[in-house]
């Protein structure tokens, strides 16, 4: 006998989406004088959601404009005041939480319970959280009459689209900025969305903008004269050039770039837990996160184990409608996205490794990959140095620990860590000799607003979340 | 009449005093154009000896206890203090300054190691936090040395600046390699004598003399250098570092304070570590 499950979507009925988008600029929804409209599509179907527009040089200006004389206002207001408008924010999110979730959902791919249990209420968690820094930047250490910068650009990715939009815009706020902010390409929905919500709470007008479009929007953003910072969120490429086309200017930047997060599992690993933080480590979000447990560095005496009952926990992830409340495993987030996940597992194959996935049926339209695993991997081969943002771990396998910190930290980039181990000392040990921004012990991929987040090396500029993340938004700040 | 013992002047590498591999040194004079001394004149294998030396010396500094550093840097203190008078005849002879103010010098510089000594065990404690995360987890996070940093050295003053490059790098645990202001490389090569004889693990701090506009641009291109302190250079230099240093994504600081946890903390990772609590 065979108990299947049913499927349990989610209704989409909760969300009104408009059949064209224009800017939000100034408190207000504005069309551009010449930019084009693009599509944006639910990845899962490919079907068009969408028309939203792709903001030009002189909208950039426009909202820059607008920010500017906005930040005049907004930063002499109290820290109360700005305060009560971000704790506003927050329960307006609340509030609207399932429809965030959904709406998400659909412009990007990723699963409903993902949406719905993470994005969603850590995006409303961190407004509320910055909330109550607002009138407490005296205290935070970080300098004497902490100041704003003034208008801040930031640029997010399409991998947590309102989560990312959270992190940028709450600290910003809290410490009195003002914003204009570019959400990526394909998932812009959300942070469209969410000028509802300034509205909604009386944000006074100006204080954000937000801006869709593709990589020459964020280029103009990057280059405005107007701009005081710049907080950047994507790839470790994008990133460097933002970091060589402002070296002239006097910019602040923070950057979260890229990660090849090693997921060190020790002998003494209690297995069944951690095979389960080995599955949170990459397929998560389909592994689209830039500190997903990408290697997984597993002890030679255990490795065997380790990798069957890895693959029988992978046979049971259900991958499918990111809509339905059963999916672990939703769309990939772009055909180009799925291009490069695909490029970079052949070249896995062709450089010698062993690829493995269950046996599982993909929908014919749409985006998708399977949960992926390679062995036979060594450090040389792309598929061990490269992000590949997808659902594709590669194993390897170490004898000391020493081996294993050595390879874990040979890697251009240091965003994340994880350790598996029963023994205290050793997790300490570990946490202290790993390369990482944020390291976990004992389990993977958790977030917090109080936590702060970012990388070492070639990984970015700087922390998000937690006391160190105010630093990124005052003047002159140290953490 | 005796006829002095000069010395001579070379780098500071790996614990190591070499000459420079190009063979080049610099005619220095002092600003009545007498003349002092010939040092040596780094190239970019000097450069690329020291930044090997400093990340072989990395691991060890880094791991060294906070305590153990700080009694370190304190010992740097004390060991210029006995050289005290050398220190100021050489602040004199370069600067073209009084006796009183090159005393006024040197003792600030000894009394800011003694101020950034302090600093090593104090740094996690002022700088670091626990995190209250929404969950069962203990959540906290502390600043980190990150690895090497290079450091130019400003030319106000002869040995002043040199200490305000240094002492921070190495409070924070980090290995330094220090480009000497061209004027200036008397008393940064005695220094060195005194940090070659304090218990700094050699590789710790390198340093080299000659000129900083042609050390800079390898520098900003060396993929195993984490940070530079750009105090030193012109702003077309420090902005030229800015953008061969996107490389690697180097963390870029010019500084103006000469004490302040800033410019420990420029050169700090902060590393967040979770865990669960449970029975």
């Amino acid at each position: 006998m065979k108990f299947d499950y049913a499927p349990a979507p989610e209704s989409s009925a909760i969300v009104t989406i408009e059949p064209k988008y224009d800017l939000y600029i100034d408190g207000k929804f504005v069309p551009s004088k010449s930019g084009k409209r693009f599509a944006t599509i639910n990845p899962a179907n490919e079907k068009v959601l969408s028309e939203v527009t792709g903001a030009t040089t002189t909208d950039v200006d426009k909202a820059v404009k607008a920010a500017t004389a906005a930040f005049k206002k907004w930063s002499k207001l109290t820290g109360a005041q700005r305060g009560k408008y971000l704790y506003r924010i927050a329960r307006i999110m609340q509030e609207r939480a399932r429809e965030f979730a959904v709406l998400e959902t659909m412009d990007n791919g990723k699963p409903i319970r993902e949406t719905r249990d993470i994005d969603i209420p850590l995006a409303a968690a961190h407004f509320f959280y910055h909330a109550g820094w607002a009138d407490k930047l005296d205290y935070a250490g970080l300098g004497n009459n902490p100041a704003p910068h003034g208008v801040v650009g930031q640029i997010i990715p399409w991998n947590f689209p309102l989560l990312m939009l959270s992190w940028k815009i709450a600290p910003a706020l809290a410490t009195g900025n003002t914003v204009v902010l570019k959400p990526a390409e394909t998932t812009p929905l959300t942070a469209l969305l969410f000028a509802e919500v300034c509205e909604q709470a009386g944000l006074p007008r100006g204080v954000v903008n937000i801006l869709t479009g593709d990589g020459s929007t964020g280029a103009a953003l990057v280059n405005h004269p107007g701009i005081q910072k710049i907080a950047f969120t994507g790839s470790t490429e994008v990133g460097k050039l933002i970091a060589r086309s402002v070296a002239g200017a006097k910019k602040s930047v923070t950057l979260e770039l890229g990660g090849k997060g090693a997921n060190v599992i020790f002998e003494d690993a209690p297995i069944d837990e951690t095979v389960e933080g080995i599955i949170n480590g990459i397929f998560f979000n389909q592994g689209h996160v830039c500190c997903a447990g990408s290697r997984l560095l597993v002890q030679e005496n255990i490795k065997n184990e380790v990798l069957e009952k890895l693959k029988r926990r992978m046979s049971l992830i259900r991958v499918g409608d990111p809509l339905d409340k059963n999916t672990d495993l939703g769309a990939i987030n772009s055909r180009a996205q799925l291009m490069k996940i695909q490029e970079l597992t052949e070249s896995g194959i062709a450089e010698g490794a062993h690829r493995w996935s269950p046996d599982c049926q993909l929908p014919e339209q749409g985006f998708w990959f399977p949960p992926t695993f390679f062995t036979e991997v060594s450090q040389a081969h792309r598929i061990a140095r490269e992000e590949i943002f997808g659902p594709v771990l590669s194993v390897i396998s170490f004898r000391t620990p020493s081996e294993a910190i050595e390879k874990a930290n040979n890697t251009p980039y240091g965003l994340s860590a994880g350790v598996w181990t029963d023994k205290g000392s050793r997790i300490l040990w570990a946490a202290k000799e790993l390369k990482a921004g944020v390291i976990w012990a004992n389990t993977f991929n958790k977030f917090d607003p109080a936590s702060p987040f970012g990388g070492y090396k070639e990984s970015g500029w700087g922390r998000e979340g937690g006391r160190h993340g105010l630093a990124a938004y005052l003047k002159g700040a140290h953490s | 009449m005796r006829i002095d013992v000069r010395k001579t002047y070379k780098l500071f590498i790996g614990g190591q005093f070499p000459r420079s591999e190009s063979g080049r040194s610099y005619e220095l004079l002092s600003p009545k154009k007498k003349f002092l001394a010939n040092p040596a004149l780094a190239s970019r294998k000097d450069l690329r000896d020291a930044v090997v030396a400093a990340r072989s010396a990395s691991e060890k500094w880094a791991s060294a206890t906070a305590f153990n550093r700080s009694q370190i840097l304190y010992r740097i203190a004390e060991m210029m203090e006995g050289r005290r008078a050398q220190f100021i005849d050489e602040v004199m002879a370069q600067e073209g300054i009084s006796s009183a103010a090159a005393t006024k010098e040197v003792d600030a510089a000894i009394d800011l190691w003694v101020w950034y000594a302090g600093w090593c065990d104090k740094v996690s404690t002022i700088y670091g936090a626990t995190n209250p995360v929404s969950g069962s987890f203990y959540n906290f996070t502390t600043p980190e040395p990150m690895g090497v940093v290079a450091t130019f050295i400003d030319g106000n003053s002869a040995l002043l600046d040199i200490v305000q490059g240094i002492a921070p790098i190495i409070a924070g645990g980090n290995s330094a390699v220090a480009i000497a202001h061209e004027k200036f490389p008397l008393s940064a090569l005695t220094l060195a004598e005194v940090i070659a004889t304090s218990d700094v693990p050699a590789g710790t701090v390198n340093i080299l003399t000659g000129k900083a506009s042609e050390i800079a641009p390898w520098v900003g291109s060396h993929m195993d250098i984490d940070g530079v302190d750009t105090t030193g250079l012109s702003a077309a230099l420090h902005q030229e570092i800015k953008v061969s240093g996107a490389d690697n994504l180097k963390r870029i600081s010019k500084f103006s304070e000469a004490a302040s946890p800033h410019r420990i903390l420029a050169f700090m990772e902060e590393k967040t570590v979770w865990h669960p609590i449970g029975i």
